[in-house]
């Protein structure tokens, strides 16, 4: 272990090339795990947010906040279910709003969501009527605290009384509000999916702390299958286009990082044939291929991790740099931490192409040959 | 100077190694029966592909006779595992290789540790070890150069250390003199037998160098895998 340490310090232009390489797709691989991460918490943190435990669409509806309605009764229906200690009616409508100012054609995309139940980072008490909290990063549209924006066609006031960080719903700025205000937005601009009073789009069931398991399957078979409930992150995940920006990012990624595999599979291979002498010797002396082979682990390892934490700098420096707005890109700890490791067990797999060859190392080559 | 163990270093009795050639079979070894006092230092001669470095790798644990038994240090180690000869290559014999084939990205010292690293680490032990066999070998200032940054000769020395630094029964010097001049050749002789004999140890020496043979207190003569006392 020790000898392969002292190698990879004292020899680090031997392994330039293979750390070059990493780096690169360490940093691809944060690159589009950072801008993953960014699309979705852009399309779902509004939803992630709810601080419930489920959510509750009509069963027509599929998942849908603008489709779904849940009446008075259908509520009582989930509000009498055992475990259900509370819930939240939620509503949104997505309009065009216009700040102060500006053309008549500048609009900036937001939703308006009505709330009952707080989501993080909101008030228990909703805002009055006319009133709203704005996402953070619609202060990079020009939105001001104090500032009325006119929403929808209807130029529908409502005043911006402070912030509220990562809560946009699918790429559009959240407006947060009472419900009284969305259903009075939602009226003067929708005159198609005017709600009858009490009834909402959702419903955030809070539940009791020791309740029942099963949540979800118990309120919809209390309300005879009229409704579909699904945990916070299950309707966010069920929100358009998020399975496919997964997917599709999932598999660059997955692609990266079996490039990596490859990389450094061939790399140390490669580095193992230049070694049959080096490993002949040190058979001879005593090692046994467990050792030699651990210490090829360990130089890949420490090369994997400097190529990731170069390229977590450099995610960073993405983060810091590009202009907020122009590029959903979010990069976290955990993301980082998913990455290296996924990569760590790339690179340890790609190791493995040169176990045979080093269990193949004959001791016997040492005696008459050179390193 | 030590007393030497009454305990021969290395016993072989009709030792036969074949490899197998196609549909054929090679004899590399046939019926060698050698045996090796404690302190004992024998040189082993004879014409390419007679069987030396058969005799040596399988007196050093590195290969398996195909038939007879070896016996190091009272050791019977004819019928080990790949995992205990490994074990006992890493305790019981030193080598000192043709090439001398010092590790070149470690220092001289770090040459000498590396043996101790192989195994259950003894650490200050070895080290001091370390260091005492480099006073020994007039190498202390030389420590910690890399190979690159040493002469011919200490090279060999420190390839002797590091054969030394697991206190063996035997070591086996595989060809010491072929890349030195005469008088360097007969220095590296003349120290290896200092060493040998200081420590009580058993050295076979293969090689080719007829100047070199008084150096050694037994001459064998190896011709088609067959031994010639």
């Amino acid at each position: 272990m020790r000898l392969a340490l002292r190698e990879l310090f004292r020899r680090p232009g031997r392994f330039l090339t293979a750390g070059a390489i990493l780096t690169l797709l360490a940093s691809l691989v944060m690159l589009f795990g950072g801008i993953l991460d960014g699309l979705l918490d852009n399309s779902t943190a509004g939803v992630r947010a709810q601080r419930g435990d489920a959510l509750v669409f009509s069963a027509q509806a599929k998942e849908s906040f603008l489709r779904s309605r849940i009446d008075r009764g259908l509520r009582a229906q989930v509000e009498a279910v055992p475990g259900v200690a509370r819930t939240g009616g939620i509503g949104i409508v997505q309009l065009g709003a216009r700040l102060p100012d500006a053309g008549p054609r500048d609009l900036v995309d937001t939703v308006l969501f009505g709330y009952e139940v707080a989501p993080r980072g909101l008030p228990d008490t909703p805002p009055a009527e006319g009133e709203v909290i704005a996402d953070d990063t619609l202060r990079d549209q020009g939105v001001e605290r104090g500032m009325v924006l006119r929403l929808g066609p209807a130029r529908s006031p409502v005043t911006v009384i402070g912030f509220v960080e990562r809560t946009n719903y699918l790429g559009q700025g959240a407006l947060w509000g009472s419900p009284v205000t969305w259903r009075t937005v939602l009226t003067a601009n929708r005159p198609d999916e005017i709600l009858p009073a009490d009834t909402f789009q959702s419903l955030v069931v809070v539940s009791e702390p020791s309740g029942p398991g099963g949540l979800a399957a118990a309120i919809d078979a209390a309300t005879g299958g009229a409704t579909r409930t699904l945990t916070v992150e299950a309707a966010a995940d069920a929100l358009p286009g998020v399975k496919e920006q997964r997917a599709t990012f999932g598999q660059i990624i997955n692609t990266i990082v079996f490039v990596a595999l490859v990389v450094v599979g061939l790399f140390f291979a490669l580095l193992t044939v230049e070694r049959m002498g080096l490993y002949g010797v040190l058979k001879a002396i005593g090692a046994s291929s467990r050792t030699l082979f651990a210490g090829l682990v360990v130089q890949a390892a420490v090369v994997t991790i400097s190529a990731c934490v170069i390229a977590g700098a450099l995610a960073v420096l993405v983060d810091v740099t590009v202009p907020a707005g122009s590029l959903p890109f979010a990069i976290s700890v955990g993301r980082f931490a998913t990455s290296t490791v996924t990569l760590l067990v790339a690179a340890i797999a790609g190791c493995a192409f040169s176990l045979r060859r080093v269990l193949r190392v004959d001791p016997a080559s040492a005696i008459g040959g050179s390193l | 100077m030590t007393h030497p163990d009454p305990t021969p270093a290395l016993q072989m009795t009709a030792v036969r190694k074949v490899y197998p050639m196609g549909d054929s079979e090679v004899v590399a070894l046939d019926h060698a029966t050698l045996t090796v006092g404690a302190d004992e230092i024998v040189a082993l001669v004879g014409p390419s592909g007679s069987g030396k470095t058969t005799l040596c790798t399988i007196a050093g644990g590195i290969l398996s006779p195909t038939a007879g038994q070896v016996v190091v240090g009272g050791r019977d180690i004819t019928g080990y595992s790949s995992k205990q000869l490994t074990e006992f290559r890493r305790t019981t014999v030193g080598f000192v290789f043709q090439s001398v084939n010092l590790i070149p990205f470690l220092t001289a010292r770090e040459n000498l540790l590396v043996v101790d690293e192989m195994g259950r680490r003894t650490g200050a032990a070895a080290r001091r070890r370390a260091d005492q066999l480099l006073g020994e070998l007039d190498l202390s200032d030389r420590a910690g150069n890399l190979p690159s940054q040493l002469s011919g000769g200490q090279r060999q020395r420190v390839a002797i250390g590091r054969a030394l630094m697991n206190e063996p029964t035997l070591v086996l010097f595989d060809e010491p003199t072929s890349a030195l001049d005469t008088a360097l050749g007969d220095q590296v002789m003349a120290l290896i037998r200092h060493e040998m004999k200081s420590r009580g140890t058993a050295a076979i020496v293969v090689t080719h160098d007829e100047r070199i043979l008084h150096y050694a207190d037994r001459v064998v003569h190896i011709t088609d895998g067959r031994l010639d006392a």
